[in-house]
């Protein structure tokens, strides 16, 4: 497996990519024309149906990390890749039973909006915006640094390049198409990273005449029966059930994802979309199963990371053994795809915090008006753009593989505990909110910077202060119950909490 | 979604709470079942890895079978909420709120 073309300019990845490129820019000219009002800019006019909304969910979800992360990790340790196959679907499941309804029902455009709804707004928002833009800029900055590095390889442009084109592109999707160009483009990645899997799955079934043991038992034979079994991977159960808890109450925090929500006319359409989006993301990490499994077969642990260390080639390896070089091609276009469309979401929920949190609510106390508060939100994208291109390159050959589970503890343990506590509790009151917003995401940070992941693998200390890689077991209980000891000790908000319940329930019905 | 009645008559707020509480019952419980169904699995790679390394066919561990069957799962619980309420909550919710009178509860 020496004569791999990865790292060589690739005719057909080169295609892929600027038809790609042709036809979300094609999207985006249509979906401005459009985008006129705040609503189409954050909300897509409230137009997108429960299955576009399902596609878009899981399109916004499933980044480079989970196609490219995932199926080198099961390629390399066999079984142990599988626990953050089962872990990133999970929190699914959670999103839907406690937060898409009342979220739909009670806010607009942003989480904050369900959090402020009966509390003071300008330090809730504050709060609330601190939590979203460490969520974004976190996730950014992994998807960003991901991307240079998967592009240099892939295509062999120079990291700069890459960085650039990656944020131009993003910068003009959410700049002249809002929320209608973004949603589209979700739509778009996710059926072309659905389908590439799907074929590359296929293709490796084919030689096993589609009984996946027979491919596990092949993996087994070649590497040994361990590959099959827990390996070392969770030598520590309190770092697995930490993981655990950030991934699956992480997904019910991301703003991104949340944001979403407000794009579907009504409760039961965002109910039906978190449905249809957990059976499109399920599906496709049953696939990284056989993804996984068959880069380890075909193309071997040692040939993988020959290439790239972390084993985020497998996927495109796998592709080229089976399909050849346009197959890479194809395989890698869709990779690119796929870290461009995550970081359009992303920039544009970091913009409508900046714009319609801080700005509008927290500053100007929700008064300015729609056609200002769109030229603010449009000013906010382009500088959250340029922040992740220089962020980008700042953060050159740096290992930041951690950062997106740092974003997800953030969003566990900054934004779900208040968000959640804001939906079920009366009692819940401004300084409540604050201080666990603020506790969540500042424990977080400081805890993950004297955690291992920062002090022994990064700046090489001989040990950590903090035992625990992710600090989610930790930061999650405690914010809630800073949430809830701080409304204890504080008055009540006083609010119309009848109204509140019935819009929270009736949305759009309530009507009073 | 049918919009709302020409001359918008408040919701009998009892039966409301009933409603809602029954949602979040249902809600809690799932939410409960997937905690178990999903920290039961990584409970047992912690601390029961010979079970999971059991070969049930060639190839096809326990472990393996497991975790497949936790996306599964999972994507079926979300079925099975998203049809109840679809079905009877939505139905019962569009009663409430087109019900005539202000304190229509009984209770």
């Amino acid at each position: 497996m020496n004569t791999t073309a990865i790292g060589q300019p690739n005719p057909v990845a080169i295609v892929f990519f600027i038809l790609f490129i042709l036809i979300t820019l094609g999207i985006t000219y249509w979906a401005a024309r459009r985008t006129r009002t705040t609503e189409h800019f954050y909300a897509a006019g409230r137009t997108i149906s429960p299955g576009q909304n399902g596609f878009a969910l899981a399109g916004d979800y499933m980044s480079a990390a989970s196609f490219l992360g995932i199926a080198g990790l099961v390629s390399t340790t066999g079984f142990d890749g599988l626990i953050y196959s089962t872990g990133w679907l999970v929190g699914w499941p959670v999103v839907l039973f406690l937060i898409a309804e009342p979220l739909r029902n009670l806010g607009k455009y942003t989480f904050a909006d369900v959090v402020a709804s009966r509390l003071k707004q300008t330090p809730v928002r504050i709060a609330a915006a601190v939590g979203t833009l460490a969520t974004v800029i976190l996730y950014l900055i992994a998807q960003m640094v991901g991307a240079g590095g998967l592009i240099k390889l892939m295509f062999g442009l120079s990291y700069e390049t890459a960085i650039v084109i990656v944020g131009v592109a993003m910068i003009a999707y959410v700049l002249f198409g809002g929320m209608l160009a973004t949603t589209w483009v979700q739509i778009v990645k996710a059926a072309l990273l659905l389908g590439g899997a799907f074929l590359l799955a296929l293709l490796v079934l084919l030689r096993f005449h589609f009984n996946p043991a027979a491919l596990f038992a092949a993996a087994a034979e070649k590497y040994g029966a361990s590959v099959l079994n827990p390996g070392k991977l969770v030598s520590n159960p309190l770092d697995a059930i930490s993981l655990g808890m950030a991934l699956m109450f992480g997904t019910a925090g991301l703003p991104h994802i949340l944001m979403r929500f407000y794009t579907v006319p009504d409760a039961r359409a965002a109910r039906t979309s978190v449905f249809y989006a957990t059976g499109l993301i399920g599906f496709f990490y049953l696939l990284t199963f056989v993804l996984g499994f068959g880069a380890m077969v075909f193309v071997g642990p040692g040939a993988i990371t020959a290439v790239d260390k972390g084993g985020n080639m497998a996927a495109p390896l796998l592709a080229e053994f089976l399909g050849g070089t346009p197959f890479l091609g194809f395989i890698a276009a869709v990779a690119f795809a796929t870290i461009l469309a995550v970081v359009a979401g992303l920039t544009l929920s970091g913009a409508a915090a900046l714009s319609h949190d801080l700005w509008v609510n927290a500053m100007h106390r929700g008064t300015a008006d729609s056609r200002e508060e769109l030229r603010v939100a449009r000013v906010a994208t382009l500088l959250l753009g340029f922040i992740a291109i220089a962020l980008g390159i700042t953060f050159k050959g740096q290992n930041v593989a951690y950062m997106v589970s740092l974003a997800f503890a953030i969003a566990a343990s900054g934004n779900f505990p208040a968000l959640l506590l804001s939906i079920f509790w009366r009692r819940f009151t401004t300084a409540g909110a604050v201080t666990s917003m603020l506790f969540g995401t500042l424990a977080t940070l400081l805890l993950i910077y004297l955690s291992p992941t920062i002090q022994v693998d990064i700046l090489k200390h001989p040990s950590a202060w903090f035992p625990l890689k992710n600090p989610a077991l930790l930061t999650i209980p405690l914010s809630f119950l800073v949430g809830v000891v701080v409304s204890l000790l504080t008055a009540p908000a006083g609010a119309d909490d009848r109204a509140h319940h019935r819009r929270m329930h009736l949305g759009e019905m309530s009507a009073d | 979604m049918p919009t709302p009645s020409p001359s918008p008559t408040p919701a009998p707020d009892e039966q409301l709470h009933a409603l809602a509480s029954q949602r979040w019952r249902i809600a809690l419980t799932l939410t409960a079942v997937m905690i178990v169904l999903y920290f039961g699995f990584i409970a047992l790679i912690a601390y029961d890895r010979p079970l999971l390394s059991i070969l049930l066919a060639p190839g096809l561990t326990v472990g393996i079978l497991l975790g497949a069957l936790v996306i599964v799962v999972s994507w079926l619980l979300t079925y099975g909420y998203v049809r109840w309420a679809n079905t009877r909550y939505d139905v019962a919710l569009r009663e409430l709120s087109s019900t005539k009178g202000a304190a229509g509860g009984t209770r």
